[in-house]
């Protein structure tokens, strides 16, 4: 990928034929055919005997872009660390239910968490790179998944920190610390880390609301950019965010699955009240 | 009236900060004003000759090497003693895991035990076991003495360790071993503070070591050999009547001082080239 590509004109091209083109498929609705999805069956999620997430039944499709919509603290984000189980980390949790990847159910009796997390990666709110220079922050997933040729991960980190327009930015120093980057590098550089372990999934958990318009645009872009290889879901707190990237749209409400479908029917006609209500603002 | 409390509580600092400046100055002075004229290369290269404690010829190599190899080897066993307890709290148990907190309050237990009990404590085992002073003993001791020292200060850089960090970790699918390599860069600033703070713990200390290590004019060879100690050194001439031992107990105790200032600035050196990827 060059870096003419990643310019704002480039974006606004290509979101002008995902208008046209992409858009009206999405209309078809349905999954399309031969793709992997999520499959989520009647999840149940408790966190300290409380009822996070009621009976959520949903598909996530690859290569397109979901957004999950609703107000605050209605479980759009314990949805999305369920998916990768880092939910998991969570202290007091209970899930109930099926999350079938690949034809593999990840609460499975033999599911192996490190495997599922490699396939759906998670790129949080703030950017959290680790403390280690920013070749090693890319390096350092392909490492403990088995790359330790020198060669191959010089141009791992090369490639990805292309594919997220941070090479030209960064390529003199790549031996410096992470953390001297700005905060929309970090989150870029966070972003090209979680692809380097070639995940089929990138859960997105309000991953623009820390950065600057700038840096927020950008990320958004290369989330428009890698729908053509991946599966992207994304929380997100704005509705015009959603407007601009969404293939997809799911508005949750106190745990539940109000309404679902692609973005053109949803936005434009929302059969369920409280649908209606949250997107002209009645409630955010 | 609220410039003025400001002004006040500012000066108020200011007198505690000098005090503090003045009592460091006065130790200083005191050892320097009294040891310097007794230092001597004889001092440092010497082992104490026949009648030492007398007044005659001889230095304290002894003490100096026991010291170093006791200190060397103490916190080299602290670490690897208590970095696994300090992951084991931090990563593998909940964060209100009673079994952490049990643990913790066992260490700040541990923590406020005076060196004397550790140093009672290991005599009656080394009895028991028919042992005498060696420089193994002394070893023991002081590791047990420094471990919860470790522990409890990496314990609160640990515990400050960022969730996001970790899970940034986990959801590139590391496994929790693998957490612990990043979190360990992340402390790394911690545990530097700690081993200073253990270093300057051990060194010190002639308590743990009187029953333990023992004393000996020699160096020792091997680990079951007695081994002395600087602050051992420093009591025996200190409590000599001569008056020009009592002045090279003060140039030791100046031996002492530097010894630490300077591992406290090599570690400063070390923490600082080490933490420059930590992230703020």
């Amino acid at each position: 990928m060059d870096t003419e590509t990643q310019t704002f004109a480039g974006a606004f091209q290509r979101f002008g034929q995902w208008k046209e083109t992409d858009g009206s498929e999405a209309r078809t609705a349905g999954a399309p055919e031969g793709e992997n999805t999520i499959d989520i069956q009647g999840l149940n999620v408790y966190i300290q005997d409380k009822q996070i997430l009621k009976d959520v039944t949903l598909q996530l499709f690859d290569r397109k872009i979901t957004c999950i919509i609703g107000p605050s603290g209605c479980g759009k984000t314990t949805l999305l660390r369920s998916i990768n189980r880092m939910i998991d980390t969570t202290e007091h949790v209970r899930v109930e239910g099926n999350v079938i990847v690949d034809g593999e159910n990840i609460y499975g009796p033999k599911a192996e968490i490190t495997h599922i997390r490699k396939k759906i990666g998670l790129l949080s709110q703030r950017p959290t790179p680790l403390p280690m220079s920013i070749y090693d922050n890319i390096a350092f997933g392909c490492r403990i998944h088995g790359t330790r040729n020198k060669k191959k991960l010089d141009a791992i980190v090369e490639q990805y920190l292309r594919a997220t327009g941070l090479w030209d930015e960064v390529k003199d120093r790549l031996h410096n610390p992470a953390s001297g980057l700005s905060i929309g590098q970090q989150q870029r550089l966070c972003l090209a880390r979680g692809l380097a372990v070639e995940p089929q999934f990138i859960l997105a958990d309000e991953s623009t609301s820390a950065l600057d318009p700038v840096s927020s645009k950008h990320i958004e872009d290369l989330f428009l950019q890698l729908r053509e290889r991946y599966g992207i879901i994304m929380v997100t707190h704005t509705l015009r965010q959603a407007l601009r990237i969404a293939d997809y749209v799911v508005f949750m409400y106190l745990g539940e699955v109000i309404e679902k479908g692609p973005a053109d029917v949803l936005f434009n006609h929302p059969q369920h009240e409280l649908t209606k209500q949250y997107l002209s603002g009645v409630f955010s | 009236m609220k410039f003025f409390a400001d002004k006040f509580f500012r000066a108020l600092m200011v007198l505690s900060m000098l005090i503090v400046f003045a009592f460091l100055g006065s130790i200083l002075i005191t050892i320097l004003k009294n040891g310097w004229p007794a230092m001597s290369w004889d001092m440092v290269t010497q082992l104490p000759g026949g009648g030492f404690y007398i007044g005659k010829e001889g230095g304290v190599l002894n003490a100096i090497v026991g010291s170093l190899y006791i200190v060397g080897a103490s916190t080299v066993l602290g670490l690897l003693a208590s970095i696994p307890i300090v992951f084991f709290i931090n990563i593998y148990l909940k964060k209100e895991s009673r079994l952490a907190s049990f643990v913790r309050l066992s260490f700040d237990v541990l923590y406020g035990i005076p060196s004397i009990v550790y140093g009672a404590f290991a005599f009656t085992i080394m009895i028991f076991f028919g042992l005498r002073t060696s420089l193994l003993g002394g070893i023991i001791v002081i590791t047990l003495l420094i471990i919860p020292i470790f522990v409890r200060s990496m314990d609160e850089v640990a515990r400050q360790l960022p969730k996001d960090l970790l899970d940034a970790t986990y959801s590139l699918g590391a496994t929790r071993f693998e957490a612990i390599k990043v979190a360990i860069r992340q402390i790394l600033p911690g545990i530097a503070t700690a081993t200073l703070l253990s270093i300057g713990r051990a060194i010190g200390d002639a308590a743990g070591v009187m029953f333990t290590a023992g004393f000996t004019d020699s160096i020792p060879t091997s680990l079951d050999q007695p081994a002395a100690t600087l602050p051992l050194s420093i009591f025996f001439q200190l409590s000599s009547p001569t008056p020009e031992v009592r002045e090279r107990a003060y140039a030791s105790a100046l031996l002492l001082t530097l010894i630490v200032l300077v591992l406290s600035i090599i570690g400063r050196m070390i923490t600082y080239r080490f933490s420059k990827n930590k992230i703020k």
